[in-house]
């Protein structure tokens, strides 16, 4: 039996520390990782938890993320509750991996600490590592600051391991601003958080000698897209799910998250979707503008990427007259993903709102305040014209020349 | 002389895997896939012809489709040294109490390690064409091959 880890009801943890707590209170069995930064402090506090007798787990060392993916899957379906951190190139080069892990629907809980993805080799936030993870067939939750982080890894176990839904669940921080920034946390006693979870029941575990099963198998076009489709439909359908165990955390924390979470969005006539730790910025943004100028702005945040909150969001916006999506990834010769997915919900509507996309931020490059509320004066602009009157996709805080792609229509 | 098909379950070599057009509300969670129809503990004492294989075991499916040479087995020969059992890539020999009974067709892919493993002279298990009939590969067999004087 592991030893008693004595935590204060108000402590000081950084994203990383808040997630590694998670997974001690969690009773994860294996965790089999090869650290990262920013996510390395992760692995290396549940280490140390293993080492100190904290947990009764296995810390599985490997050669790699490729490896360590691997093992997950592989000990996830031997029947155990797993989990592992990675970041950036660690995370590509899980890339293969992820879609097993989906594949088989095991509920496997990986924390992304976001980081940018090489090259130039960089060490700092950005989400390309999560964009390049949404069609992995993953459920994709994002925390926006410490707190978050372990909220959601601890909803994240409930809401993978439901039968509902088996599905593997990442849960999403910005690197370094989320995860080494120390903020005060509010956890759960051990015993609460862990009843919260609940037991691992397996399901098809390679462990059970009575029901010996075959894990990945080959199906050539006979089934594959049967199972495709089948796993796409767990995934659609794993929303009630979230929404329960959302609401079950607030019963017993009173922190209510939503899949998409709405910012004075009432009356808000100029809005800035976004992800990340970025969304608090622009709260504060938009609060300011809103006493200093008057100006009617609010923010739409995404929590849950995956499955795309794609009837949500059209309803968070259905009042707005100009939308900035905010993509802290490059776009790789297109519109940026996030304004992509947002644009074909806003599309489907009637009103149909101007939407504009900001590159931003890609490295670590600070997103300011004065940044945020610049943006919001442009969508004013737009919103006062009727029309879009700056190129649809600009790059916000870069240096150099101004850069934008699209010209739209003029009144 | 040689039943071949010795170890044969009922439902065995009837289909080739995947094979079942089912609609993706059938299809298994994960693509997880049992090996038996119901409890199996205790099966590995089971002999393969009383398990009670899935749809979705290999053993009821069917890779003889692969094949274009097989291997037969000659009895008069075989000293059972199970050699061939060993390195059968496929587990298709048939063996019981250590003694080779012949081969599985169902699952031989026609790779011909069992022959080439073969230490009998001649050897016991030689390559033919796959449409060839036991009784004339049988028939065919070589004589044992003289030592060459050193």
């Amino acid at each position: 039996m592991a030893e008693k880890f004595d935590i204060q009801d108000r402590e000081v943890w950084d994203g990383n520390y808040a997630a590694s707590q998670a997974l001690r209170q969690a009773r994860v069995d294996v965790v089999a990782a090869y650290p990262i930064t920013p996510s390395t402090p992760i692995v290396e506090n549940y280490g140390a938890y293993v080492a100190n007798g904290y947990v009764d787990g296995e810390f599985v060392m490997v050669e790699s993320e490729h490896a360590a993916m691997s093992g997950c899957v592989g000990a996830s379906a031997a029947g155990g509750r797993v989990a592992t951190a990675t970041s950036s190139q660690g995370f590509a080069l899980m890339a293969e991996v992820l879609y097993q892990a989906s594949g088989m629907r095991l509920p496997i809980v990986l924390t992304v600490v976001n980081r940018a993805l090489a090259s130039p080799l960089n060490v700092r936030g950005d989400h390309a590592d999560m964009y390049m993870g949404r069609d992995s067939g993953w459920i994709q939750m994002d925390a926006f600051n410490s707190q978050e982080a372990y909220d959601l890894t601890l909803c994240a176990f409930k809401i993978g391991e439901d039968h509902a839904v088996r599905l593997p669940v990442m849960v999403h921080q910005d690197g370094f601003i989320t995860s080494h920034t120390a903020q005060n946390v509010y956890p759960l006693q051990d015993d609460k958080a862990y009843d919260f979870i609940g037991d691992f029941k397996p399901v098809d575990d390679l462990l059970d000698f009575s029901r010996p099963v075959t894990y990945g198998a080959q199906t050539e076009e006979d089934w594959h897209f049967e199972h495709k489709a089948k796993q796409h439909k767990a995934l659609m359908d794993s929303r009630p799910v979230i929404d329960a165990v959302f609401e079950e955390f607030e019963k017993l924390t009173g922190r209510k998250y939503n899949r998409v979470e709405s910012y004075n969005m009432e009356d808000a006539e100029v809005v800035i979707v976004a992800l990340g730790t970025t969304v608090e910025t622009a709260i504060v943004a938009a609060q300011q503008l809103r006493e200093e100028e008057g100006i009617k702005a609010g923010v739409v945040a995404i929590r849950c990427f995956r499955p795309f909150p794609f009837d949500q969001v059209r309803e968070a916006l259905k009042g707005a007259k100009s939308i900035a999506v905010l993509d802290r990834s490059s776009p790789g010769g297109a519109m940026g993903a996030f304004f992509n997915e947002v644009s074909a919900a806003l599309y489907t509507t009637d009103t149909r709102p101007l939407v504009t996309n900001y590159i931003y931020g890609l490295g670590g490059r600070d997103f300011s305040i004065d940044e945020a509320k610049r943006i919001f004066k442009e969508q004013k602009a737009h919103a006062d014209a009727g029309y879009i009157t700056t190129d649809i996709q600009q790059f916000s805080g870069l240096r150099g020349p101004k850069l934008g792609y699209f010209q739209t229509q003029r009144g | 002389m040689q039943d071949q098909n010795l170890c044969a379950a009922e439902n065995r070599g009837v289909k080739e895997l995947g094979g079942e057009h089912v609609g993706w509300d059938e299809v298994t969670q994960g693509i997880v896939l049992t090996s038996f129809n119901g409890d199996a503990t205790g099966i590995v004492h089971q002999k393969a012809e009383e398990r009670h294989y899935s749809d979705f075991n290999s053993y009821t499916a069917s890779v003889a489709s692969w094949r274009v040479e097989k291997p037969v087995f000659n009895i008069d020969v075989c000293i059972d040294c199970q050699n061939c059992w060993v390195w059968c890539p496929d587990t298709s020999i048939i063996s019981r109490d250590k003694q080779m009974l012949g081969i599985d067709y169902d699952h031989c892919k026609g790779c011909a390690v069992c022959v080439e493993v073969c230490p009998t002279n001649p050897k016991s298990l030689l390559m033919f064409s796959e449409q060839t009939a036991l009784d004339t590969a049988l028939a065919a067999w070589p004589e044992k091959k003289k030592k060459e004087d050193k």
